[in-house]
């Protein structure tokens, strides 16, 4: 006895197929929206500021005069903030992550540890600005600097580098590590030969995403103060100074028309930039991709 | 160098063969071994001794113990959590898991080959000089030796030494688990151990690496684990069968595979179970 009617199969075929075709329309729908958004919001800022994009946009330091305002001292800051938050997130976020990772025993204090982690990253990024400001500005009396600045942003950025460089680091497959340990080599050693050469390009990629964020945040630096106008260059970490992010928020809340203008030539000026870093990214990725 | 010392070594061993097979040194003593991963008691009162310049397999069904037991050798068992032991394994006359025995220090005299090809994502030669490296050997001279002779160990030499900066991950799986063999040459030990070695390899890659054993064991003792008992047969001298953590049998293999004592090693060689 068959327990299956066939023709009853057939006859259900046409409305499942349907169904398909609805689906795939639906979710194709939906990356379409996000595609349409960011067409417009680039051709708005593109139309908007490519006029005002030059050399001595670049070269300029912020003026009252919108036909001479330029990014120089919010570009310099944000190259500022970068040199203070990329060697102290790598050196603290793949520290943590080899401790977490390779020398930790897996307990409940780790674990505790490790959701903490995990919920940092989550945390909104204002809450990092208020605690920069009691910490890093008033009670280290570090004031609005380029430094006070870069350590609340690594705080902000810790955690996404640690996790980043943990699944890096887990990734690495265990037989590598049982090689090298079954010839005699210890801890540090398979860790420095084997481990973070299997695991850099994971690390890195994970670096330069969260570096490409901490480059965009501008709610924790409105908390700690900087400064909206700055017209002139910071000359060592202890310095005021002022990033992209806060100088086009400063340039769009003005009235006048031309500096909504001004302040698109500077998101291109903030976007090319995010854009050539997650390029590089990418690049790491895919190339270092099939190693296992 | 090493045409040189085996005719003697040859020699030496059809001196010590048959009749004075007890004679021959011990390199392993185990004795009232017993290990545990949490609760779970995985080996049980284990007496077993391996002897200089012999194959000794270690065979049994899934689960009997096998890999743990060879794992123990070199303390590469402490990398499981909750593992706890007693009883002593004696490498050399000395217990292995005395607090004072450092684990690297073994590990330079024991060195091992696992069941999956791993060698590391680095080029042919870096694998080879992975260990030396780590034991401080930094002339360049030495080291194009060591992998010379390593390679020609692991009879891999005329296969790969017009390539020998290619990466290691272009190789066969075979030519991966002999490049693990020179690997594991490269540091000069005493005892290897192989943990299923050909489980991943076709056909011929195993005979080859049979036929390495053969060879390898004129230089050193080998401990094999192996799945297949006709591999044990072929190759070893002595082979131990292990049931349910517990060592049921251990003898010479021509002993085991045609006049087994125990029952269940009868069963088990004849495939009634397992």
């Amino acid at each position: 006895m068959k327990l299956i009617n066939h023709d009853q199969v057939l006859k259900k075929m046409s409305p499942r197929k349907w169904k398909n075709s609805v689906f795939k329309g639906l979710f194709m729908f939906a990356t379409a929206l996000a595609l349409v958004v960011l067409a417009i919001l680039l051709y708005r800022i593109i139309t908007q500021g490519i006029g005002y994009l030059d050399w001595q946009f670049l070269q300029s330091l912020p003026s009252r005069n919108p036909e001479q305002a330029g990014i120089k001292t919010a570009l310099i800051g944000t190259i500022w903030l970068m040199g203070v938050v990329a060697p102290v997130t790598l050196i603290l976020g793949v520290g943590t992550a080899i401790y977490l990772e390779e020398y930790a025993s897996k307990n409940k204090f780790t674990s505790l540890i490790q959701i903490n982690i995990s919920n940092l990253a989550g945390v909104p990024s204002i809450v990092f600005g208020l605690l920069g400001l009691t910490v890093f500005v008033r009670a280290l009396t570090l004031g609005t600097s380029v430094l006070a600045a870069g350590l609340t942003m690594s705080l902000l950025v810790l955690p996404i580098i640690i996790v980043a460089s943990q699944e890096a680091i887990r990734s690495v497959p265990m037989e590598l590590r049982e090689a090298s340990f079954g010839m005699g080599a210890n801890k540090w050693q398979t860790i420095v030969r084997v481990v973070m050469p299997a695991a850099l390009p994971g690390i890195l990629t994970g670096t330069i995403l969260a570096l490409s964020r901490a480059i965009g945040e501008t709610a924790p630096l409105v908390v700690l103060g900087l400064p909206l106008f700055l017209a002139f260059l910071p000359q060592s970490v202890f310095d005021m100074f002022t990033v992209l992010p806060m100088q086009i928020y400063n340039w769009t809340s003005r009235p006048q028309e031309e500096f909504h203008a001004v302040a698109a030539g500077g998101i291109i000026v903030l976007l090319i930039m995010l854009i050539v870093m997650n390029s590089i990214a990418v690049l790491i990725r895919n190339k270092f991709q099939k190693r296992f | 160098m090493s045409t040189l010392v085996a005719p003697k070594k040859e020699a030496a061993d059809s001196i010590f063969n048959d009749k004075n097979l007890h004679a021959k040194n011990k390199v392993y003593q185990t004795k009232e071994l017993n290990l545990w991963y949490g609760s779970n008691h995985a080996l049980k009162q284990i007496n077993l001794d391996i002897y200089e310049n012999e194959v000794t397999a270690i065979i049994g069904p899934s689960g009997c113990g096998k890999s743990t037991y060879i794992k123990a050798l070199n303390r590469m068992i402490e990398m499981v959590p909750s593992v706890k032991t007693s009883g002593e394994i004696q490498y050399r006359g000395r217990n292995i898991f005395d607090k004072r025995y450092g684990v690297e220090e073994l590990r330079t005299k024991v060195g091992m080959v696992f069941q999956k090809p791993n060698p590391f994502p680095k080029s042919i030669y870096e694998n080879v000089v992975y260990g030396p490296r780590i034991h401080g050997i930094r002339d360049k001279k030495v080291l194009n030796q060591i992998v010379e002779k390593s390679l020609k160990g692991a009879a891999l030499w005329d296969e790969v030494k017009d390539r020998l900066q290619d990466n290691a991950y272009g190789l066969s799986g075979g030519q991966q688990q002999r490049l693990c063999i020179a690997r594991c040459l490269a540091i000069e030990p005493d005892v290897i151990l192989m943990d299923e070695p050909t489980s991943a390899l076709d056909p011929i890659s195993t005979l080859k690496v049979e036929e390495l054993v053969q060879i390898l064991k004129k230089e050193y003792s080998i401990i094999i684990v192996t799945h297949n008992m006709q591999q044990a047969a072929r190759i070893s001298d002595r082979t131990a069968f292990f049931l349910n953590g517990e060592v049921v049998e251990f003898a010479e293999t021509d002993k085991i595979f045609s006049n087994p004592t125990d029952k269940r090693t009868e069963d088990y060689i004849t495939g009634r179970f397992g």
